[in-house]
């Protein structure tokens, strides 16, 4: 199926590049006896929306140098770097944990750094920028929507009981690690977009929130600290929000870090529903202005457990 | 670049539609995401071929009307090998629609898709485990029952 209008495709054969590119596998060769390096086929999206919205979408195609361990983002970086410096590409911690170079790679939304070449076994690899997400340059697309649908979710912990205006009032919350797991793998989320782009329901209504919204509501629904579920269920409980998902499941398919939105949404719908118990056991603020008599309390109880 | 050049480009970008958006392209490919993309590409299509097979139901018994043989000539269209085929279809559609939609009531009131846990590496989300695509094994399963029987019973006219 033809996604653009027109596919222009560039190849980069300056002579530069392919002198680089011999000088490199020359010292390659000599270094190491045990030279596994291969090279592979990087055909990147281009584009320039913003400084130029005639711009026609294309490919543009670069031989870059592999070994075992290479990541998509190696290669574009390495084609960046010595082929064409005007290639567009957001990142910053190059292991998993920004989520700042999520693209479409060889059709699925994944991380770049995350992604490597070797387990792709393909000899071409397609970036694209991740759909669901307008452009703003090549591989650099905009956030903005995807953010305020992750604000509309409001994803703090809300609690009248925990309005502390003076510090020295120090107080914290009493949580089990049974509490904590009900939402941590929620809780390491780190919006990098997959889910939002691989979910067929974001692909045709623009005011769905996402997977990523609607698994940040539960996070924080779920989570025995926050006192405020009602309105949490209200801002999503539209015509264009939780009940548009239809569990294609694809959001939890592509996420990398394990997070697995389309649970935490079907969990949050049963709760709607009044399927699963809705009663949540807020926790206890435990005061510790006195710090002594807190740390008495602590062995008194700790004692009472021994006993 | 000032900002209202900047406010006005980014009003061109929307007019000239770089919002990316996959569309129906988003839900037409069912390959790339796994088994529960297929479950949904299924009951998504299965559910317009229904709800035009019930269009289409209406009007043929709504033949009934112009007498019995208006009816009668009606009929005769299932009987040929093309009538034959479309019903068996439409025995598969109903029965995959109705099993899967079954699977899909008790997963989206989560029920069967396991409890949140600490992800370990290499991740293999519980939402899409095997015990949830049980369902979907024995709705495909039944619906090519269901077709077989169908088949044996429109050919060999049993």
């Amino acid at each position: 199926m033809k996604i653009f209008k027109k596919d222009k495709t560039k190849k980069i054969t300056n002579e530069r590049s392919l002198e680089i590119e011999r000088e490199r596998s020359n010292k390659s060769t000599s270094s190491s006896s045990s030279s596994n390096q291969k090279s592979k086929k990087l055909r990147i999206f281009r584009i320039n929306a913003v400084q130029n919205p005639n711009d026609v979408p294309h490919f543009d195609e670069f031989q870059v140098p592999v070994k075992r361990w290479t990541t998509v983002l190696d290669a574009l970086l390495d084609a960046k770097s010595y082929q064409d410096s005007s290639i567009g590409i957001r990142y910053s911690c190059r292991m998993a944990s920004c989520g700042s170079c999520g693209m479409k790679i060889n059709g699925i939304p994944r991380l770049a750094c995350y992604t490597k070449i070797s387990d792709l076994d393909t000899n071409t690899i397609t970036c694209e920028p991740l759909p669901n997400f307008p452009y703003i340059r090549d591989l650099v697309t905009d956030f903005s929507q995807f953010f305020a649908h992750h604000r509309s979710v409001m994803p703090f912990i809300q609690n009248k009981k925990a309005d502390i205006p003076d510090v020295n009032e120090l107080s914290e919350y009493e949580q089990s690690p049974q509490d904590l797991d009900k939402f941590l793998q929620f809780s390491y989320c780190i919006k990098c977009g997959l889910c939002y782009s691989a979910c067929p329901t974001v692909a045709t209504d623009l005011k769905f929130p996402g997977p990523q919204a609607l698994s940040q509501a539960y996070r924080y629904y779920a989570d025995s600290r926050d006192s405020d579920k009602s309105n949490r269920l209200k801002v999503i409980d539209t015509s264009h929000g939780i009940w548009r998902c239809h569990f294609a499941g694809s959001c939890s398919n592509v996420c990398p870090k394990g997070v697995d939105p389309a649970l935490g949404i079907q969990l949050l719908r049963s709760h709607l529903l009044g399927i699963s118990n809705s009663e949540k056991k807020i926790a206890k603020l435990q005061d510790r202005s006195n710090n002594n008599s807190y740390r008495e309390e602590l062995e008194e109880e700790e004692e009472e457990e021994e006993k | 670049m000032t900002s209202a050049t900047s406010a006005k480009r980014i009003d061109d970008n929307n007019k000239n539609d770089r919002t990316n958006r996959e569309g129906l392209r988003g839900w037409l490919n069912p390959l790339t995401y796994g088994w529960e993309r297929v479950s949904y590409w299924f009951q998504r299509l299965t559910g317009i071929f229904l709800l035009v097979y019930f269009i289409g139901h209406v009007y043929e018994t709504s033949s009934l009307v112009s007498g019995p043989d208006a009816w009668a000539a009606m009929l005769e269209l299932t009987q040929t090998v093309g009538g034959h085929l479309f019903l068996i279809l439409v025995i598969g559609a109903s029965t995959l629609h109705t099993v899967n939609g079954i699977r899909l009531i008790f997963t989206q009131s989560g029920q069967g898709l396991g409890k949140p846990g600490r992800p370990d590496y290499p991740y293999d989300p519980t939402s899409v485990n095997n015990k949830q695509r049980s369902g979907l094994w024995i709705a495909f399963i039944l619906a090519a029952v269901a077709m077989l029987y169908g088949a044996n019973v429109l050919f060999s006219g049993e």
